[in-house]
Formats: structure tokens, sequence, C-alpha cells
């Protein structure tokens, strides 16, 4: 074979190795991309049914009420999870990671094991958990403090955000333990011992050891957690039975944009939700991007 | 610091783990003891309801009832969907995205470039944003309530080419290639024969993951899928809590049959879960 052949030979494969992600990828990634600028500047009915309203729909967004509530609400629940889930998870880590600790593998798929069930799943039991009087956490209080009236707690209805980051925090502290200890077993040892030699207690440990070098993972967690958490969608919608609970308490942005393009067929409101959100991720992502280049760059 | 100080401080330590796994653990022994009691019982007891038995427990009041009507309402069907949708989008997009990371990590070709940045951007793009455009997109398919509707959007995860990507550049080596060539490998027989192989705990890892995604996957079904019987696990399951609610036996049950095939599977492959997971951060 002449070397123009197996060169050919060579492209044919490539391309034909490439057709079938290009295909679905153009048909089923690319194109609604495209067509979600379009749809953003138009009201439907349903599918299919496009009238042009230019950029009417993003005025609207503006001040809509509703829109600005979930757009807080969501804000809320990624601030618990920023504050206090991701804290709790680099705890926990730290506690798992001592090289003595007995039954540490046992822990970790302990800790880990509500992420297997799934989030709808882990609504389902979430919902069935927190009901008033037969759910296991108002039993529980009541039991622990021999109180019959904690029965009545209504944690679905009354207090929806708290019900949602509770829940949240048993289903991910235990995933996000898992790349906080993947970081810390990548943690120097020797520079470990130098710093105990030159007198660190456990604090200056953490601050001076510990820190920089689980500092490019735990950029990497907070990046993966905010853009897990605004985009919180079957917790709530299972929850509150695909309403937004009394006064939208527990309405979050994805929610929003389900109830406009599904619920009511505007799939151009739904559009435009869906770019604002998508801007408010990618200026996420772009400052992430910046931090760690600032530390490239300071290394 | 002193030995019995640091004895305290490792007891402390144990007694807190312990108590948070504790906390971990209650809900499933909640869920499973919920989904054997009747109706009556979940007003008499936190766990079990209470009895002559042994332990002052009424283990005659635990029933498989609520299995049982689980599965006369045809839940079954629904297992069997989920089964299968999962499977399916786990090994053809393991599939797609191994033949398409390979391509464009070693082969050199006019537009590489191009393909290889574009998959990277496609990173960015948040899903939520293409559920209205999907949609309608489907509808002008005739696509919609099919199963085709369903899977066909999933099989090319961006994600997926960028992980096997990165796979290959870290675990197949130039030199390996130019030897099964010189041999007079074709093309073909070295992706099978030599590369795929190689990328073997990748493949096991995203297979996995793509699996459960899938199972767990509940906003594809829920807005391109309508028919009750062509439904998986996860939407049945929301709509059966729509129509019986305050049924905490059903429920629970439903929950139960719901997960335990995916916590097998998980137990039965833990190794390349946790490694699949933390292929992407570790490096990151």
């Amino acid at each position: 074979m002449s070397a123009k052949v197996i060169d050919r030979n060579r492209v044919l494969f490539s391309w034909a190795m490439l057709t079938p992600f290009l295909l679905l990828f153009a048909i089923f990634v690319v194109y609604p991309l495209i067509q979600s600028a379009f749809l953003a500047a138009n009201q439907t009915f349903g599918p299919g049914t496009r009238t042009f309203v230019g950029t009417k729909n993003f005025q609207l967004l503006l001040a809509d009420p509703v829109f600005w509530k979930s757009i807080g609400n969501t804000f809320i629940y990624a601030l618990g999870s920023l504050f206090i889930q991701l804290p709790l998870a680099f705890a926990l880590a730290l506690a798992l990671n001592s090289s003595k600790l007995r039954g540490k593998g046992i822990y970790r798929l302990i800790f880990f094991s509500p992420q297997l069930m799934g989030l709808v799943f882990v609504s389902i039991l979430g919902a069935l958990a927190f009901e008033k009087r037969a759910g296991l956490v108002n039993q529980a209080i009541a039991f622990i403090t021999r109180n019959e009236k904690f029965l009545e707690i209504d944690w679905l209805q009354q207090h929806v955000m708290a019900t949602l980051i509770l829940i949240s925090l048993w289903l991910y502290v235990g995933f996000n333990m898992i790349y906080f200890l993947a970081a810390l077993q990548s943690v120097d040892k020797s520079l470990m011992e130098a710093a105990e030699i030159d007198g660190a207690g456990p604090l200056g440990k953490l601050r001076h050891v510990i820190y920089p070098s689980v500092k490019p993972v735990a950029t990497f967690v907070i990046l993966l957690s905010m853009i897990g958490s605004l985009q919180l969608f079957e917790l709530p919608y299972i929850l509150l039975e695909s309403s937004g609970g009394p006064d939208n308490r527990g309405l979050t942005i994805v929610m929003y944009l389900y109830q406009n393009g599904f619920d009511l067929g505007d799939l151009g409101y739904a559009s435009a939700i869906g770019w604002v959100l998508a801007l408010i991720l990618i200026a996420l992502a772009l400052v992430q991007i910046k931090m760690t280049r600032a530390q490239e760059v300071n290394a | 610091m002193s030995a019995t100080n640091r004895k305290l401080n490792k007891a402390a330590l144990h007694t807190l783990l312990i108590v948070l796994a504790f906390i971990t653990l209650i809900p499933y022994a909640w869920l499973i003891i919920a989904s054997l009691k009747g109706q009556d019982d979940f007003f008499s007891g936190i766990f079990f309801p209470p009895g002559e038995g042994f332990l002052g427990i009424g283990w005659d009041k635990l029933t498989l009832n609520n299995y049982r009507a689980l599965f006369d309402l045809g839940f079954e069907v629904n297992l069997i969907n989920s089964i299968f949708y999962s499977a399916a989008t786990a090994l053809f997009a393991t599939f797609i995205c191994a033949a398409t990371g390979f391509v464009i990590a070693k082969h050199h070709f006019r537009g590489r470039n191009f393909i290889t940045l574009v998959v990277l951007g496609a990173l960015i793009v948040p899903p939520t944003l293409l559920l209205a455009p999907g949609y309608e997109l489907l509808y002008d398919l005739g696509l919609l309530d099919t199963v085709w509707g369903l899977l066909l959007p999933l099989l090319a995860p961006a994600f997926g080419v960028f992980l096997f990507r990165q796979a290959v550049i870290q675990s197949v080596p130039d030199e390996l290639l130019e030897a099964a060539r010189i041999d007079g490998c074709s093309e073909w027989s070295i992706f099978f024969v030599v590369v795929l192989p190689l990328l073997r705990p990748m493949i096991g890892a995203f297979m996995l993951i793509t699996f459960l995604g899938m199972w767990n996957n509940f906003i594809s079904p829920q807005i391109v899928l309508q028919t009750a019987d062509k439904q998986p696990l996860s939407v049945a399951i929301a709509q059966l809590r729509g129509v019986y609610k305050t049924d905490y036996g059903l429920l629970t049950a439903a929950t139960v049959v719901s997960v335990l095939p995916v916590a097998a599977l998980f137990l039965l492959l833990q190794k390349q879960f946790i490694s699949g997971l933390t292929t992407g951060a570790v490096k990151g």
C-alpha cells in the first residue's frame, strides 16, 4: 500500500468513528442550542406555535416577581450548600483522613451511600420522612422531646427551604467528602512532618500545609456544587407536587422554567429563563477559571 | 500531646463518626420497615409496630401486602423500562464517547481541532437550557412519547468524550499504535483489540455512571414520555405519590423496589465507581 492510500484509509476511519457522535451532537445539542436563542424571542402556546415578540420575554422576566422569588430561593439553597454542606463535607473528610482510624472504608461507604439512591427516590423518601404525624422526622423529634406537639411541624409546606437544605445535607455531604478525601490523600506527608517538627499545631498545619494543597480540588467542588444547586429541580418539584408551595416559597429557577414551558406551554418564556440561568452559570465558571489562573501564577 | 489525651481524642472522634453514621443509616431502616407495615401502624411507633412478640414488637403485623399491591398496579413494567433505558444508554453512550475520544486524541485530520474545541465548549452548556428547544425538536421530528425520543438525545454527552479523550492521552502510548500498524493491524482492529482493553477502567466507570445517571433521570422521561407503560421508575413513582399520597406503605415499597437494584449493582462494582467519580476531580 502506498502512503497515500494509508493516509486516506486513516482519514476515512476517523470520520467513520466520529459520525455517530457528530450526528447526534449536531441534532440534539447544537441545533437546540441555536433554536433556544430564537425561541427566547418568541411566545408559544405549545410546540410549533411561535409568535415573534422580540425582547419582550426578557422585559417581562425582569419585572416578574415570581421569577425574582425563584432566584432568591435558588440562591438561598446554593448558599446553604456553600456554607453548611461543603464545610461539613470537608470536616468529615479531615476526620476520616487520619491514617490510623479503624473502619475508614465502612464509614466512607456509609456516608456516601445516600448518593446511590438517586435524587428522585431521595425526594420521595424525604417527602415521606418529613410528613406531618406519620413522618420519621417529626416522630423522632416528638419521641426525643416527649412532646406530641412537634408531630404537627409542617416541613413540606411551611418550612420547605429548610427541608430542602436538610435533605441535601443527607444526600450530598458524603458525596463531596469523597472529593475532599481524595485531595487530602495527595497532601505531601513529608511536608506535614516538616511542619510538625517546626512546631505547627493542628490549625497551623491546616492553614499552611493542607489548605494550599486542597485548594484546587476545593474550588472545583465549589463550582460543581454551585452549578448543581442553581439547577435544583427534582427535590422541590416532588416535595411540593409540582407547585411552588405556599407563596412560591419553594419555587426554584428550573421549576419556574418547567412550569412556564411544560405546564403553560410557553417554550419562549422558558427559553428566556434558561438563558438567564445559563449566563449566571457561565459567569460563575469564568470567575472560577480566573481564580484557578491566579493560583497558578502565584504558585 | 499525652497518650491519654490522644486516646480521649480518638474515642471522641469515633463517637462522633458513629453518631453521624447512625443518622445516615436510620432513614434506610425506617424506609424498609415502613414498607412492611400496614396503614394503621404508621401512627403507632416510629419503626416497628408495638405488639406482644419478641422485644415488644408486633412481628405478626408486618406484611408484604404493600409489595403485592404495588405489583398489582403493574409496577414491574416500570422496573423493566428502567433497566432497559439505563442499560441501552450506558452501552451506546460509552461506545460513542470512547470512539470519539480516541479519534480526537490520536488521529490527525483536518477539522480535529475544531471538533475538540466544540466538545470542550459544550461542557459549559447547562442541560436545562436545552429543555424547551429540545422538546420542540422532538415534537417536530415526531419523536415525543417514543423510546427514540428519550434515548437519542442522551447518547452523545460531551462530558464523556472529554473523559475518554483524557483517558486515551494518559493510557494509550503512540508507540503501541505504531507497532500495531507495522504488524499489519487495520485501524479498526487497533481500536477494538489494542485501545479498548487499555481503556477498561474508564469504560467500567463511565458505564456505571451513565447507568446510574439514566436510572435516576427524571426530567427527560417526564418531558418526553406520556404513556404510563413507557415510564421508568423515576417518573412512575412520582405519579404514584400524586395518586396515593397518604398510602405510605405503597410509596415506601415502591422506593425500596426502585433503589434496591442500583444499590446491589454499586456494592458489586464499588471500586470502579469511586475511581470513575474522582477521575475528573483529581486532575481538574
